[in-house]
């Protein structure tokens, strides 16, 4: 794929990244281009390093770089901290969303917002200009209200918790998201709402990572490139036939590429 | 795991209230005998049942020993090694603000409590208390065009002694502990509050009580009495200077609320929590207690203890009159080598009282932080009930939290109810907010206030607004 010519600059480039947690090797040299507009999906087996490659990406301080590095428009992001990375314009999707007891949903929402706007030197919003903000993006990830005024996740369903990652996505509105398993837990309506979220907030300038174990999202939302992963590392990169291909054939396919490297 | 030095630099933030103001003060003698007390109720000019009740109560003390069930390690007190009263030199008498030192106006003026007309808070009346004298007391005009007496406890001697000594030490006797005899034999000052028949008190009470001197300790004492049908919401803030020896506070409180009245008592303790290897700071042994005589009176407590090296407290109810509520909200935080050993006692006597008791307990650094709360059902309390919820947060591996519920009941038909829980601030929350911009000691701070917004939620407006910058400060620095 790098040698199709690219109009603009990368968004995030992970060069040979090599990580470890408690000493444990998890990735394993790995890189990965995402230019504007591009959708990437990473597909592989339970444990393969997908999560990690994502919480790593977002800055997770239970990992350590051992090797590589994390560029994002350009600069090295290695040493940053999570919050920084956000702000920036990273967004982090996460697989099991976390809850926070006694945090109003609402006042969580519109703090990392305004993060984000002051970082963009926006004008920071208080509650009352923010409600008109959040009304709106309810509306991309067809969220009730009264979601708002509960805790941070709590007593959410599974469905429930994934909407309100996508309305942190809208509200933050990222340079790049990389989404860990939005798809995992959804029934099909939720998906599709949660596809066409993902599809409304993204754009020319943006670019996603779907990780995922399944075609299903990926019929919602075609990727541009489907990297496949093994055991840290990127075994096997195509355009979105390889997703097909491998729901048919199964991982057990996969395994002869790790032979063959 | 959680870095540990972050969570330090959180909880570190620089003590803002430990400054001492110089002024001239009069102090006696250390020490503690007979003499002692006779000389503190003659320069106050006491009636002489208050003198008996105070030699009274240093007779009991002598016979008691300090109670050592608390959760607490703790040099021991030499009380004779204490000096028991200590008041900045003033003019004979003062009959107006003006004549009030400006130094001690400009201290409280520093402290953010304003006393002078020109400055003075809008909607509370506050007074102020320095060492072991009451220094102005605003808005009593103004209160008094209501019926409602709010002054130093020493003037209610002087004016109101029939009140005094109706109900002073009816709601703690002063055999009732060794701290509260204590107490009873030297206390100084402290305010008194009166609220008639039927008034609802037109704005929010409060006293702002000030340890400066070092080596003297603080005994005040709080009477509150509210009529049938009467209401009162009473706020208490308490500061003291950086010394690095320990200064004893025992104060004790007493509230009594008739006939459909209601008291509600706030307070947020910010005293003086010692330095990171736990030197100095203020030992606070506090007896409160609230007595619901009346039918359908209510008593509610709220607290915020952040300060102290030392909190022994159990503010609590004798809940008597039919129906009556007693209610006990407290935040308890503790950091560095701090030590909390606080709860409440609901004790339920007539029938059909009910309580309330939600605690949370927030222990960071090498800390201990201990809830110890009693629920007792007399054999006449029928269908009474009692709901408790205890909560622990720990930050950073090394504190310590206890919960310790006692529960007697002499009743069948009545219930208690009771949860507890711990929980960690763990590194997987802190991470999910970082990782939305939110940075390092707000995503914590965030996580502290949510876990004690069910307590905050029951303290007047200003006081949680207050009480929610004060826990960001004292966590500054402690989680990570």
């Amino acid at each position: 794929m790098q040698s199709k010519m690219k109009e603009s600059d990368p968004i995030l480039e992970v060069e040979n990244l090599s990580a470890s947690t408690d000493n444990l090797p998890i990735l394993k040299g790995v890189s990965l281009t995402v230019y504007p507009g591009e959708i990437h999906a990473i597909m592989g087996r339970n444990g393969c390093g997908k999560s990690t490659l994502s919480k790593i990406i977002a800055g997770h301080p239970s990992y350590n770089i051992t090797n590589g590095d994390i560029k994002f428009l350009g600069e090295n992001i290695n040493s940053l901290e999570p919050e920084e990375r956000s702000q920036s314009g990273i967004f982090l999707g996460f697989q099991y969303p976390i809850e926070i007891p006694g945090v109003s949903n609402l006042e969580f929402l519109r703090v990392s917002t305004n993060a984000r706007r002051k970082f963009l030197n926006k004008e920071e919003l208080d509650t009352f200009d923010f409600e008109e903000l959040v009304k709106e993006k309810l509306e991309i990830v067809k969220m009730d209200h009264a979601f708002l005024s509960r805790s941070v996740n709590q007593g959410f369903s599974g469905g429930e918790k994934k909407r309100n990652e996508i309305l942190q996505m809208a509200l933050l509105e990222p340079k790049i998201a990389i989404l860990d398993e939005t798809d995992s837990g959804l029934d099909i309506d939720a998906l599709r709402i949660v596809a066409s979220g993902i599809k409304k907030i993204s754009n020319a300038q943006t670019g996603i990572i779907l990780i995922t174990h399944y075609q299903r999202l990926l019929d919602e939302i075609k990727p541009n490139y489907v990297h496949v992963m093994s055991d840290g590392q990127i075994i096997k990169t195509g355009e979105s036939d390889l997703a097909l291909e491998l729901e048919e054939k199964g991982y057990e396919w996969t395994d002869n590429f790790i032979k063959e490297t | 795991m959680v870095n540990e030095n972050l969570v330090k630099d959180v909880v570190k933030e620089p003590y803002k209230y430990g400054f001492v103001t110089d002024i001239e003060t009069e102090k006696i003698d250390k020490g503690l005998n007979e003499d002692i007390i006779k000389l503190i109720s003659q320069k106050k000019e006491e009636p002489k049942f208050l003198l008996d009740f105070r030699l009274k109560a240093f007779k009991k003390w002598q016979k008691m020993k300090e109670p050592a069930w608390a959760a607490l390690g703790y040099k021991k007190i030499d009380y004779q090694d204490i000096i028991y009263y200590s008041a900045p030199k003033q003019k004979e008498k003062i009959s107006s603000l003006d004549e009030v030192d400006p130094k001690l106006l400009e201290t409280f003026d520093k402290l953010g409590i304003p006393l002078t007309e020109q400055k003075k808070l809008t909607n509370v009346a506050v007074d102020a208390v320095f060492d072991s004298v009451s220094i102005a007391t605003t808005f009593r005009e103004e209160l008094a065009e209501h019926g409602v007496i709010f002054c130093s406890i020493s003037e209610a001697v002087k004016n109101h002694a029939d009140l005094i000594e109706k109900y002073l030490g009816t709601v703690v006797p002063a055999s009732d502990n060794y701290f509260a005899a204590l107490n009873s034999a030297v206390f100084s000052d402290g305010s008194f509050v009166y609220i008639p028949k039927g008034v609802t008190c037109p704005m929010d009470l409060s006293s702002y009580f000030r340890i400066n001197s070092g080596d003297s300790g603080q005994f005040e004492r709080t009477l509150i009495i509210a009529e049938e049908s009467s209401s009162v919401s009473y706020l208490e803030g308490c500061t003291a200077p950086m010394f690095d020896t320990n200064t004893l506070h025992a104060a004790v409180v007493e509230l009594v609320a008739l006939d459909d009245a209601s008291i509600k008592y706030s307070t947020v303790q910010n005293w003086y929590a010692g330095d990171e290897e736990g030197i100095g700071g203020i030992f606070n042994f506090v007896t409160k207690r609230g007595k619901c005589l009346g039918k359908r009176s209510k008593i509610s407590w709220s607290q915020v203890e952040t300060g102290s090296a030392i909190t022994w407290k159990y503010p609590s109810c004798l809940l008597l009159g039919e129906e009556s509520v007693g209610e006990f909200y407290s935040v308890a935080l503790t950091n560095n080598l701090q030590q909390a050993d606080t709860g409440t006692k609901m004790i339920h006597i007539g029938p059909k009282t009910k309580s309330t008791i939600v605690s949370k307990g927030i222990s960071a650094g090498k800390s201990k932080n201990s809830y110890r709360g009693l629920v007792k059902m007399g054999t006449k309390a029928t269908g009474s009930r009692n709901y408790s919820q205890c909560d622990s947060m720990l930050i950073g591996d090394q504190a310590s939290a206890n919960t310790f519920p006692y529960i007697k009941s002499q009743q069948p038909n009545s219930e208690i109810e009771h949860e507890a829980s711990t929980c960690r601030i763990s590194e997987d929350q802190l991470f999910y907010l970082q990782s939305r911009g939110i940075e390092f000691e707000e995503a914590v701070s965030m996580m502290v206030s949510g876990f004690c917004r069910d307590v905050f939620n029951q303290l007047p407006m200003e006081f949680a607004a207050e009480a929610d910058k004060l826990l960001a400060l004292k966590l500054e620095g402690s989680v990570g």
